[in-house]
């Protein structure tokens, strides 16, 4: 074996969560101690996050030994077999899996993710990074840079997927100045944590993506709109800002060309609406933020009634290597309507949770069961949940669909930014329904009776059937108010919120069936329609009354015991405590 | 304004480092929100009595301010406790199970999301998704992540807490 050169470790959010700091730091003293000639690196997210945290030990020949779950307690042997001694740790090594993984992936948004350390400008040099700027600002008209990017077919990867290169000739076009570029990095779906991968993994490329689309629409000034929530993304992109700065990519006269900007983060304040491209110019300039009738849209009057483009981190990602490699290039993968790759943060009840970045086109079945490794603990598929709060939740006979912008939407759910939560037959569909609906109806803005007090009714309605106390007419008033609340929104917060509710209303009827005549929950999630009965494995141990918090358990030592149903609150407990599964839940 | 702060910490709070916030900002009513974020950042919570004061240093109406305050979720109008439970009630942590870990830790404090121990020991919020979504059901407790919660483990993080 090579000489290892190189130790990266993945410290994006989800590597620090399991434990990646500490693996970092032992990783430090520990090469320091026995005098190791190996650098320490940092680098972001690879996406395969159900592995971390994750260690590359990098050889002189390039080769990478991929490591997984590396907690700190494992860093002595990694070093003393590895690194010492020149021996692979097999129990560690998950360079099959990866490959695997990654075998079925385009990463063109991602490419740097996971490989560079997003703190090093120079990394990012070092990879072709900023080269695109250099070709647009030295060879190319901004007109020129639109017409690439139209005929890259792009589109908006924030979810509406409308075409970027449109989107920026309109902006220059629209007379007033000066002319804004936006970046919404507002990830509010739950579920969807690409963008924040990016911003972690590789702040210079939407930097960069930024920079050439100020020049295309004639924009000197861009805000960076970041959640208050993601405080490692916000550190990173400022790191990225100050940097680009010192080496003349922001600032005047950039690159020696006549052309300026400066770009600045802002920071959200935790509002989903804010998502919606009205609304955040509306908390960009300070106000609530309350979304507004379009037109006139943000490329005619935005951010201080100024020309304004607003791109989603994925989309600014891929523009710098469209520059690079050619628009064809990135045609060539993806639809006839729908170009390029996406990313989709996998989640929920599957093996391979994590980032992976497919062409657009892949049908649903290859990325959950081939990518993504199927389903948890051998269990069955149930659905899967789309575009967060305004997708839709398809069912196993939807799952050779492809991802494509058009096909998503025929179905009734949508790309949104590509949150693809699994779930198996222990998710309630009615309950994902009130779920979703809770928080939209929490996070409507309050502008729209509809949308403000529509969720309302509709999450109440669902909460009475969860409860086991809805009738069989309430599905139609259910039905009813979801298209008023549809048409009667303004912005696509209310017009798509109650798309979760209508897609299981549509493949998971008898789910809300069952929960309304028979009072079952199949899932066994709704605790109102759920009993807690002692079958006869019983042995009368005694460790489920210690545990019951309401004193609902009774029987004597070494005999069956009982669970008296009218105190029970069906907290759980006792199925905890009990070591002979002896309590059954119906 | 002298050199040394001359106002008395009156309801708990120094009305100077909310100047010294305002100056950061030029009194720009154009920066309400980070103003408010800064406020936020260095007394743990915007004092309800504050904004009036904000609104007359920026010019602004008072009800505007708190418009915003009320608007987005991450402003605070009470002080924090001393240590704080960032639950995640993303989907994946729905999916997961998030909601016996919040009742879990109702049942152990007394408290609903968003609210703080009448000892202000706790306080208790729920978001929703911080990004973690394989690592479900996760929580940031005192800003470190832990995740592949269950109910025994939250109460042992909490046990831990209450022994502080």
């Amino acid at each position: 074996m090579k000489k290892p050169l190189t130790v990266r470790i993945g410290l994006s959010t989800c590597g620090i969560a399991a434990g990646g700091n500490k693996t970092f730091a032992r990783f430090g003293e520990q090469l320091t101690a026995r005098n190791l000639a190996v650098d320490l690196k940092k680098t972001g997210c690879i996406g395969l996050c159900y592995h971390e945290p994750l260690v590359d030990i990098l050889t002189e020949d390039g080769h990478v030994y991929t490591y997984g779950a590396v907690t700190e307690d494992k860093v002595p042997t990694l070093i003393d077999e590895h690194i010492s001694g020149g021996r692979i740790v097999h129990d560690l090594l998950i360079n099959d899996d990866k490959s695997k993984v990654t075998a079925r992936q385009v990463k063109i948004a991602l490419r740097n993710c996971g490989l560079i350390d997003p703190d090093s400008i120079a990394d990012y040099i070092n990879e072709g990074g900023y080269t695109a700027l250099k070709t647009v600002l030295s060879s190319m008209t901004p007109d020129q840079v639109s017409e690439e990017i139209t005929a890259s077919g792009l589109r908006g990867r924030g979810g509406a997927g409308f075409p970027t290169g449109l989107k920026w000739r309109l902006t220059r076009q629209s007379p007033g100045s000066p002319k804004y570029v936006v970046c919404n990095a507002d990830e509010g779906d739950p579920g969807a944590f690409m963008d924040r991968s990016i911003v972690e993994g590789d702040p210079h490329s939407i930097v960069e993506g930024m920079l050439i689309a100020a020049y295309a629409i004639g924009a000197t000034e861009g805000h960076i709109y970041i959640r208050a929530e993601y405080p490692l993304a916000i550190a990173k992109m400022q790191k990225a800002l100050d940097d680009a700065d010192e080496h003349g990519y922001l600032g005047e006269k950039i690159l020696s060309s006549s052309f300026s900007f400066t770009l600045k983060i802002k920071k959200g304040a935790g509002a989903f609406v804010c998502g919606e491209e009205t609304a955040l110019i509306a908390s960009l300039e300070g106000k609530r933020g309350m979304p507004l009738l379009k037109p006139p849209f943000p490329a005619q009057k935005g951010l201080w009634q100024k020309p304004t483009t607003i791109n989603n981190v994925e989309t600014f990602a891929n523009v710098p290597w469209i520059i690079r490699e050619g628009a064809k290039r990135f045609a060539a993968f993806g639809t006839a309507k729908s170009k390029g790759t996406k990313v989709f943060a996998l989640a929920g009840k599957i093996n391979n949770g994590g980032l992976v970045e497919v062409p657009i086109g892949m049908p649903l079945r290859e990325i959950i069961f081939d990518i993504g490794g199927g389903i948890q603990g051998g269990k069955r598929f149930k659905g899967v949940q789309l575009g967060g709060p305004s997708g839709g939740c398809l069912p196993e006979e939807e799952l050779d669909t492809i991802v494509d912008y058009d096909e998503l939407v025929q179905k009734g759910a949508m790309m949104g930014s590509g949150g693809m939560i699994v779930m198996d037959e222990t998710t309630c569909m009615v309950d994902i329904a009130r779920f979703f609906l809770n928080f939209t109806k929490d996070e409507s803005c309050g502008k729209c009776v509809h949308c403000r007090l529509g969720t309302k009714r509709m999450l109440e309605i669902l909460e009475l059937i969860t409860a086991g106390k809805a009738a069989a007419e309430d599905l139609a008033l259910l039905e009813e108010l979801a298209s008023n609340v549809k048409e009667g929104s303004l912005c696509g917060l209310g017009q798509t919120a109650p798309n979760p509710v209508l897609t299981t209303l549509k493949y998971f009827r008898h789910e809300y069936e069952e929960h309304i005549t028979q009072k079952k929950c199949r899932a066994h999630v709704c605790k109102a329609l759920l009993q807690y009965i002692i079958n006869e494995k019983c042995v009368g141990c005694g460790l489920c009354v210690k545990r019951c918090p309401v004193d609902a358990i009774s029987g004597e030592r070494r005999k069956l015991h009982a669970i008296d149903g009218d105190k029970c609150i069906k907290c759980g407990r006792c199925v905890e405590a009990c070591k002979f599964d002896a309590i059954l839940v119906e | 304004m002298s050199a040394v702060c001359a106002c008395s910490e009156k309801n708990g709070f120094s009305y100077c480092s909310i100047d010294e916030v305002l100056q950061k900002y030029s009194c720009d009513g154009n920066a309400i929100i980070p103003i408010l974020q800064d406020i936020q950042e260095n007394l743990g919570y915007v004092p309800k009595d504050c904004i009036e004061y904000i609104g007359e240093k920026l010019s602004v109406a008072p009800a505007r301010i708190y418009g915003v305050v009320t608007f987005y979720t991450q402003f605070r109008l009470t002080p924090r406790g001393k240590h704080s439970i960032m639950l995640c009630v993303g989907t994946a942590c729905h999916v997961g199970g998030a909601e016996k870990i919040s009742d879990c830790i109702t049942e152990e404090l007394g408290i609903k999301g968003g609210e703080t121990t009448d000892d202000r020991l706790v306080t208790f919020e729920k978001v929703a998704c911080i990004g973690c979504c394989s690592l479900a059901p996760v929580a940031i407790v005192n800003g470190e992540t832990i995740a592949k919660l269950t109910p025994d483990k939250t109460r042992t993080v909490i046990a831990e807490l209450k022994a502080d």
